[in-house]
């Protein structure tokens, strides 16, 4: 199959890049100046990562379809608010995660934000459980970009005003030459920032735009740093279909009220672990001195048995030192347990800490 | 003080006396990208020409260091454990590796003069 190539691929080329195959994608790993500045100006200042090859679902309807994907997602989408975006997954019966995704309530039914390598089969997916009863689109004719960090606020009310009173989390329709662009004040690099959705003409202007006000494009390296600091997972890496949301310690997004009632997709093993606990969790671990563990290192506890595995592993440029997120047996779960890394043959002193390794900086009440 | 050499495996070699100083080249820290931690070679220890001396990672990926010739490790380079990022600064000079006492001399011999391994990088990295 031939990669495919995103609306700022002539930009990313202008821009120096250096470019991996992700997912089908074309896409720029790292830019001249590499991961380790492009992850520090991002956090002291503003990035622009194209995230084009990432899913962009519009599902279109009213109370039904509500009805519908609440028996899909462990959400309140009756309570969510116009605008008002979710992070959540869509689960096989067995609560194995297929996909993580972010779902916004619009005023044409939802668009959900998914991730590239799993956006074809999660539209087969909910397209066979919503029983083709609403409209459907994957919309390829649509870009998405984010801008993130301290500066990126100021930098894109200046092309498009109104966008700064955007509270965390929520969003709302602007426009650009004309253009309708969705914009979400929301990210995934711990940073306050914007995902833009729009038409794939007008996205190389807007880009442009940005960086003549002063943001610079960021590659996936440092968008993999960024969001590992923050703690955030990865699919394929930290989630897959032999984890479930509450072995990926992500309780915390799921709806309190579904639980009580349990009828989501997934819902009895959910409320089963919750109730009776899970036998592995996923941690952050903070390895000793200098040395990176990354995704598959054996983790092994004090007596030397084995109890887990790395899942993301790296160095990270604003905490200055190696980080690393896995899943290990839950009796070695707790804050500040000593654990081992076994990395090239030999093992190395860590112990499992709180996420997220970087404090995040997220804009709560602007209004 | 004898000419640089180069390995294959993208590490520079100079000579003085039966002393050897090596290190990574400026080639190898371009594709490498930022290099976030680096293993040295204990002093003291014995290292075989081709073996492994060594580590070196970037935020990407972790890349083993490779000894052109055989030797006694009788020095190695703490500052650039400290602070890898002087690898990416400056790879030819001051962030040289570890340094040999060569067992065979003719072992420098098999390596490449400079304008042989800068084809070499340009053919192997197109």
């Amino acid at each position: 199959m031939e990669t495919k190539k995103t609306s700022l691929y002539q930009l990313h080329q202008d821009c120096n890049a250096k470019f991996v195959e992700f997912a089908g994608y074309q896409m720029p790993i790292q830019y001249s100046e590499g991961i380790v500045e492009e992850h520090k100006f991002t956090r002291n200042h503003s990035g622009i990562f194209d995230v084009s090859h990432m899913g962009q679902l519009f599902i279109y309807g009213g109370e039904d379809l509500i009805k519908d994907l609440e028996k899909i997602f462990p959400l309140d989408l009756k309570n969510l608010k116009l605008n008002h975006s979710k992070y959540s997954f869509l689960m096989d019966k067995d609560a194995g995660i297929h996909d993580d995704l972010i779902i916004t309530k619009t005023n044409e039914g939802f668009l959900i934000i998914l991730n590239a390598a799993c956006k074809d089969s999660d539209f087969k997916i909910l397209k066979e459980l919503l029983e083709e009863k609403y409209k459907m689109v994957l919309d390829e004719n649509r870009s998405l970009i984010a801008i993130q960090g301290p500066k990126s606020s100021e930098i894109l009310n200046d092309v498009i005003n109104g966008v700064k009173d955007l509270n965390f989390m929520s969003g709302n329709l602007f426009t650009f030459e004309n253009q309708k662009v969705y914009i979400t004040r929301s990210g995934y690099t711990g940073e306050d920032g914007f995902e833009i959705s729009i038409t794939n003409d007008f996205v190389d202007q807007l880009t442009r735009e940005l960086i003549n006000r002063g943001s610079k494009l960021i590659g996936l390296g440092a968008r993999d740093t960024l969001r590992l600091e923050a703690g955030l997972c990865l699919y394929g890496h930290d989630l897959d279909k032999d984890k479930t949301p509450v072995e990926a310690n992500l309780k915390w997004a799921i709806s309190k009220e579904r639980i009580s009632k349990g009828d989501f997709i997934g819902s009895d093993i959910i409320i089963k672990q919750l109730n009776d606990g899970v036998s592995k969790i996923r941690v952050g671990i903070k390895p000793e001195g200098r040395i990176i563990a990354r995704e598959k290192t054996k983790i092994f506890n004090q007596s030397d048995v084995h109890i887990g595995e790395i899942t993301s592993g790296t160095f990270g440029p604003s905490v200055n030192g190696p980080v690393a997120m896995g899943y290990v047996d839950n009796k070695f779960s707790k804050k500040n347990t000593k654990i081992f890394l076994e990395v090239r043959g030999k093992k190395h002193p860590a112990s499992i800490c709180s996420l997220p390794f970087y404090k995040k900086s997220y804009v709560k009440g602007v209004n | 003080m004898s000419e640089v050499k180069y390995s294959k495996e993208h590490e520079w070699i100079k000579l003085d006396g039966d002393v050897a100083t090596i290190g990574i080249t400026k080639h190898a820290t371009e594709m490498l990208g930022d290099i976030v931690f680096a293993e040295l070679p204990e002093k003291g220890s014995s290292v075989e020409k081709d073996g492994t001396a060594g580590v070196v990672e970037s935020t990407k990926a972790a890349s083993d260091v490779y000894t052109p010739v055989s030797g006694e490790v009788v020095d190695t380079n703490q500052a650039i454990v400290d602070d890898p990022s002087k690898i990416n600064q400056d790879p030819e000079d001051s962030a040289w590796f570890f340094k040999l006492k060569i067992k065979d001399p003719s072992e420098m011999d098999t390596l490449m003069n400079k304008d042989d391994y800068d084809k070499f990088a340009k053919e192997t990295s197109a």
